[in-house]
């Protein structure tokens, strides 16, 4: 099993220039967001990774470059092995192309990312929010978006508090 | 002409996804749920129909979205774990087992042998209880009534268990990073025994009400049919991926908590229809009996978790004599423990599929980024290419033999 997965890093490295690293026996590849179609067409067609286990989205901020990872978990049924896909991204509203056409099944999790964490998805067939009402505004597990209580008023914050503070009147 | 503008005020934002029939009025737009009885759960599909033919099915989650994984982020290792009964409420047990997996391996912390088949068995009666539930309730859909007040029967016993070994029948947040809460108390094993004995011939008791009942495979055979291929690329797993003809179980491919000691056999039917999928369950349930069986017997004495102070909390006695115990006891249940920065991803067999955790950790006591890799959300996606074409009964059938928990669907 370990030879195969060092014959699959180094065909990938050779082929689209990615970076591997290792964390606890996980295999994880650092690609470029311009080649993740590329690098998700070879696993299926050449490695055998049949299916797209998972696939998620991590925000580093206050970090700008890159503030987003997407994580892709690769699967193979037939090798019986696991590969992570990390695509660094820049910026406030990043975008990353649609895998889509290689797995099916990324639709709803691509949605799910473009919801929860404001990743647009390029060429999805279908980017409307997922899991929030259509009209929500804001995406949730974004570390800048706050997990929603009250803040605690003292006396000497009591003023600046209050008026920042939402009112069931207005 | 009223239901013209009806409909363009609401479809709207998913023309794409329907035919132009439909925004002529030529097809009709039915509304399913989110309360509907056989959604199970509140699901909410938006159903194109031409006559009773479905054309479209548009599957609408997110009712029971409740920000799960947010929340994670602001609770300690530890104390996150209550959150994760919530997603799965069928597979609480193995939801828990799942993050302990996760914690454990970010942490690199052991398990002591007992505390390992304590979950495998725990894990396994739960397995048995989620399809007991599904069987019921798939079977009511199709309006095989008594079925469901059997599959309850029995899956009280086991809830009896879980109430047994934790204290609460269904969120029982019994796993911890490290072993068990507690060890099992003495009438653990006869309880169990006991179980294992007559659930054979109850399981026979359910086929001779299903399995070769015409009516049943009426509704049942060629209805709902995945092709291999097409069940690799919906990214489908569990039970439905082996009702299709796929050889694969995490529990054989990638063992975790001691499963390559156990000797027990996959099921796998090449149809792909949702009586395969039935037998697929049916013969999984006998499986988990036969792993259960051979745990029983080789359940070793020892500790129940982990001896390491600086994960697992001292036990209760000790706080009264030693000191040390109480800063770590303090220590724990205040700040948590660290875990380096770096990410894990774990998989494991859920009744429904691939439970996978992605868990972030970034050197403190909390986790930086949770994200569950639900089996029912990754399936339930394929019931907008599988339903269309089927009569709105068969869509029934088939919402019922995918078999998903909406709270595991919108965590």
């Amino acid at each position: 099993m370990e030879k195969e997965i060092k014959e699959i890093t180094n065909d990938l490295k050779k082929k689209f220039k990615v970076e591997i690293s290792e964390f606890r026996d996980e295999i994880s590849l650092l690609v470029s967001p311009e080649k993740i179609v590329e690098v998700c067409k070879s696993l299926k067609k050449d490695h055998g990774f049949e299916q797209l286990s998972s696939l998620t989205a991590v925000d580093y901020w206050p970090e700008i470059a890159p503030r987003f990872h997407v994580v892709y978990q690769m699967n193979s049924y037939s090798k019986k092995i696991r590969l992570e896909l990390r695509v660094p991204l820049d910026g406030n509203n990043p975008s990353v192309d649609s895998v889509e056409s290689v797995y099916p099944n990324a639709n709803w999790f691509e949605r799910e990312i473009w919801d929860m964490l404001g990743v647009t998805i390029d060429g999805h067939s279908d980017p409307r929010r997922i899991l929030m009402p259509h009209d929500w505004e804001g995406h949730p597990l974004r570390k800048d978006y706050p997990l929603g209580y009250e803040e605690v008023q003292f006396t000497f914050n009591h003023e600046e508090i209050q008026k920042r503070k939402p009112n069931p009147k207005d | 002409m009223a239901q013209l503008e009806s409909i363009k005020v609401t479809t709207d934002e998913i023309k794409h996804l329907i035919s132009n029939r439909a925004v002529e009025g030529e097809t009709m737009l039915l509304n399913m749920g989110p309360q509907h009885p056989a959604t199970h759960g509140v699901l909410r599909m938006l159903v194109e129909l031409d006559g009773e033919t479905v054309i479209n099915c548009i599957p609408d989650i997110g009712f029971l979205h409740t920000g799960i994984e947010k929340n994670m982020e602001a609770k300690t290792y530890m104390k996150a774990e209550v959150m994760t009964d919530r997603l799965d409420y069928l597979n609480t047990v193995g939801n828990n087992l799942a993050y302990v997996l996760a914690v454990e391996k970010l942490v690199e912390l052991d398990v002591p042998e007992r505390a390992q088949v304590i979950r495998v068995i725990m894990t396994e009666l739960q397995r048995i209880a989620s399809h007991l539930v599904w069987m019921g309730t798939a079977a009511m859909d199709l309006a095989a009534m008594t079925v469901f007040l059997y599959s309850f029967r029995e899956r009280e016993d086991i809830l009896n268990i879980l109430e047994m070994v934790s204290g609460q029948r269904m969120m029982t947040t019994y796993f911890r990073p490290g072993g068990v809460w507690r060890d099992v108390p003495e009438e653990f094993e006869k309880a169990v025994r006991d179980f294992i004995d007559i659930m054979p011939a109850r399981l026979d008791e359910y086929e001779s009400l299903l399995t070769e009942n015409p009516i049943f495979i009426d509704r049942t055979k060629g209805i709902g049919v995945i092709p291999k291929n097409k069940a690799l690329g919906w990214g489908l797993t569990g039970p439905i991926a082996r009702g299709s003809g796929i050889d694969y179980d995490i529990r054989k491919a990638h063992p975790y908590t001691g499963y390559e000691n156990y000797d027990f056999d996959v099921p796998v039917q090449k149809a792909g229809d949702v009586y395969a999928r039935y037998q697929v369950r049916v013969e999984e349930m006998r499986q988990s009996l036969r792993i259960i069986d051979q745990a029983l017997k080789a359940f070793p004495k020892g500790p129940f978790r982990s001896n390491n102070r600086k994960f697992v909390p001292p036990p209760r006695a000790e706080l009264g004599t030693s000191m040390e115990a109480v800063i770590h006891h303090f220590k724990l249940w205040t700040e948590g423990f660290d875990a380096p920065k770096g990410s894990v991803y774990f998989p494991v067999e859920s009744p429904r599929g691939e439970l996978g955790i992605f868990l972030e950790g970034d050197g403190g006591p909390k986790p930086y980024r949770v994200h569950w890799r639900t089996p029912s959300f990754s399936n339930l996606q394929v019931l907008s290419w599988l339903a269309k074409g089927h009569y709105v009964a068969d869509l029934i059938a088939i919402i019922g033999s995918i078999d998903f928990v909406l709270g595991d669907t919108d965590r």
